[in-house]
């Protein structure tokens, strides 16, 4: 690993069994340094989600299992707690596709996620105006029913409530699902400008490969609930396979589509 | 045409010669319809928490009343009967949670709904076993004579009944808009999972909102209980609440209480001036017609959730 700072969060050659019998990963080993932005990439089903639910422990509502590894948090074994917990300790989870609490009002969806804190109605509403600092389109929206914002303002207000918990890390889920590509960019530099000034670190799970790129620095890419390649963001993006697969950019001419799965199979990557 | 005029015609003539009558049958329909009311309430709350139609509310109204009765049998002050009655209700309320809820969390409605029907059975039957199943009185020394006001004679102890229910849905309120706990339940109400994510301790969360079901059913049964007597039946008042529910909407508490008053109303007029016209004892399928008519033309009833739908 070429990053700086010690580990904030580690994952320990994890396996989850979804209902007893359905195995999600294979052994995923991760890390995410203090303050890091590392990018969690992958295809459908290459067990992205399932990653991140393992770590908030949102798996145990779908009937889902860490059966082998560990993840440590600042060094303190974390598998075991409860969401409600791992709040209180600085991890949040931002899920896929917004679950936005549709009959509240942006504002009551922003203090949901303030439940887990104890400081006290007015450094509840520091974080409250912090909040619509970075998003300002939102305070425009406080008092509409989240069911009737769009889907950005839905990404935003997810994100907003789960920085109300005042987290030290957020694994966020797939942000760019169904939104413009200038909305994923506008989402993306919230990430930068929330690392930056707040410190918070980020898991982010994502099929936009080139956005993810741009803005992590550490990046890992899942197939088949294993990790096959992981790297600083720059080495990946530049990557031949990495291009070739996830950024559908090739060198040299166009390949028939034969060529391809022909090249596909034979360079598959397995653990 | 006979029928046409018994419907169209003689009632009318009827209000308009008896006003006074008239005004003392609506207003016996409305505080009716606050006991409906509070029965109703009791589901509202379960539906908007937890998203589950709770089948066993009637059952907890008389599991509620019956203890209360017990416990005063057995030669308990009616405070301290009272006091342990909700401590026992809470109680039960954190024992569902951890035998039956826990267990089915992100399960599909319906899964959680023939839990709540097994949950039903299972209270009937074991309040029974404790406290035997011969129809009880319970009296608590609400005064039960009609007092004549204006010239218009209204029975003090649907007085009481009124007033308690008015209360309960005040605290209701506040405690649903306005405290932290309540605004978790309405986004537990929304989104499991998402509650989980943003770190609402589901089990906590439901615990309190069955406990509050369990206090309303309390109210609800020491209502109905003095009424009718403390017996089986009072599980059977909660099929009532469904055409309140289905008219007020099921996620409402305010239209938990309307929808009560409007079907306690309708009945009692229909049945005093339109009741001749189809033969008498209109009273027992009005409520269900109208909650019919609601489904047909707003199945999200006057005052729930709208079912939102992004385009």
């Amino acid at each position: 690993m070429t990053e700086n700072g010690s580990p904030l969060l580690t994952v320990n050659n994890i396996e989850v069994i979804y209902d007893h019998v359905i195995l999600v990963l294979k052994g995923v080993s991760l890390e995410v340094s203090e303050g890091g932005v590392v990018a969690l990439l992958g295809a459908n089903g290459a067990g992205k989600s399932t990653t991140l639910k393992a770590i908030s422990n949102l798996l145990g509502a779908e009937r889902g299992d860490v059966t082998k590894g560990n993840i440590e948090y600042r060094g303190e074994r974390i598998d075991k707690l409860t969401p409600s917990d791992l709040v209180k300790k600085g991890v949040v989870q931002v899920m896929e596709g917004r679950h936005c609490f549709e009959h509240l009002t942006v504002e009551e969806n922003l203090l949901t996620g303030a439940y887990t804190r104890t400081d006290g109605a007015s450094a509840i509403n520091q974080s409250l105006e912090k909040v619509y600092h970075y998003f300002p389109g939102l305070k425009e929206r406080r008092t509409s029913q989240a069911g009737y914002t769009s889907g950005g303002e839905q990404q935003m207000t997810a994100v907003g409530r789960a920085l109300m918990a005042n987290p030290t890390m957020i694994l966020l889920d797939e942000p760019s699902m169904g939104l413009a590509p200038q909305l994923v960019e506008e989402i993306f530099e919230i990430v930068d400008a929330l690392n930056k000034n707040e410190g918070v670190s980020f898991l982010l799970a994502e099929q936009n490969t080139m956005v993810a790129l741009k803005h992590a620095d550490f990046g890992y890419i899942l197939e088949n609930g294993r990790v096959v390649m992981e790297g600083d963001a720059k080495s990946l993006a530049e990557n031949e396979d990495v291009k070739e697969f996830y950024l559908g950019l090739s060198s040299g001419a166009r390949k028939s589509f034969r060529d391809v799965k022909h090249y596909r199979r034979r360079k598959r990557w397995l653990a | 045409m006979e029928f046409l005029t018994a419907i169209f015609v003689s009632p009318f003539i009827e209000i308009y010669e008896y006003p006074l009558f008239f005004i003392e049958v609506v207003l016996g329909g409305l505080l009716a319809g606050v006991m409906y009311s509070l029965v109703a309430l009791g589901f509202v709350l379960i539906f908007k928490a937890s998203g589950v139609f709770n089948f066993a509310q009637g059952a907890m109204v008389l599991f509620a009343a019956l203890t209360l009765v017990g416990l005063i049998e057995h030669g308990f002050p009616i405070w301290l009967a009272l006091i342990s009655t909700i401590i026992v209700m809470i109680a039960l309320a954190m024992a569902i949670e951890k035998v039956v809820l826990r267990k089915l969390v992100n399960q599909e409605p319906i899964i959680l709904f023939m839990a709540t029907i097994g949950l039903s059975y299972f209270l009937d039957g074991f309040g029974q076993t404790l406290w035997g199943s011969d129809v009880k009185v319970l009296d608590l020394g609400i005064p039960n004579a009609p007092i004549e006001f204006l010239g218009i004679l209204v029975n003090q102890f649907d007085l009481v009944a009124a007033a308690s229910a008015g209360t309960l849905v005040a605290v209701l309120a506040i405690f649903f808009q306005k405290t932290r706990i309540g605004r978790a339940l309405r986004a537990v109400a929304d989104d499991h999972q998402a509650a989980l994510s943003v770190g609402i301790p589901l089990k906590t969360i439901w615990a309190i909102v069955w406990a509050v079901a369990g206090l309303v059913g309390l109210v609800a049964g020491i209502m109905w209980g003095t009424k009718l007597g403390v017996q089986f039946t009072l599980t059977l008042v909660a099929l009532k609440a469904l055409p309140v529910l289905i008219l007020g909407g099921f996620t409402s508490i305010p239209g938990a209480i309307i929808g009560g008053l409007i079907i306690g109303m309708g009945e009692k007029v229909a049945e005093v001036f339109w009741g001749a016209a189809f033969g008498g004892a209109i009273e027992d399928w009005f409520a269900y017609m109208l909650a019919l008519a609601f489904l047909l033309f707003r199945p999200q009833g006057l005052f729930g959730e709208k079912i939102i739908e992004r385009v």
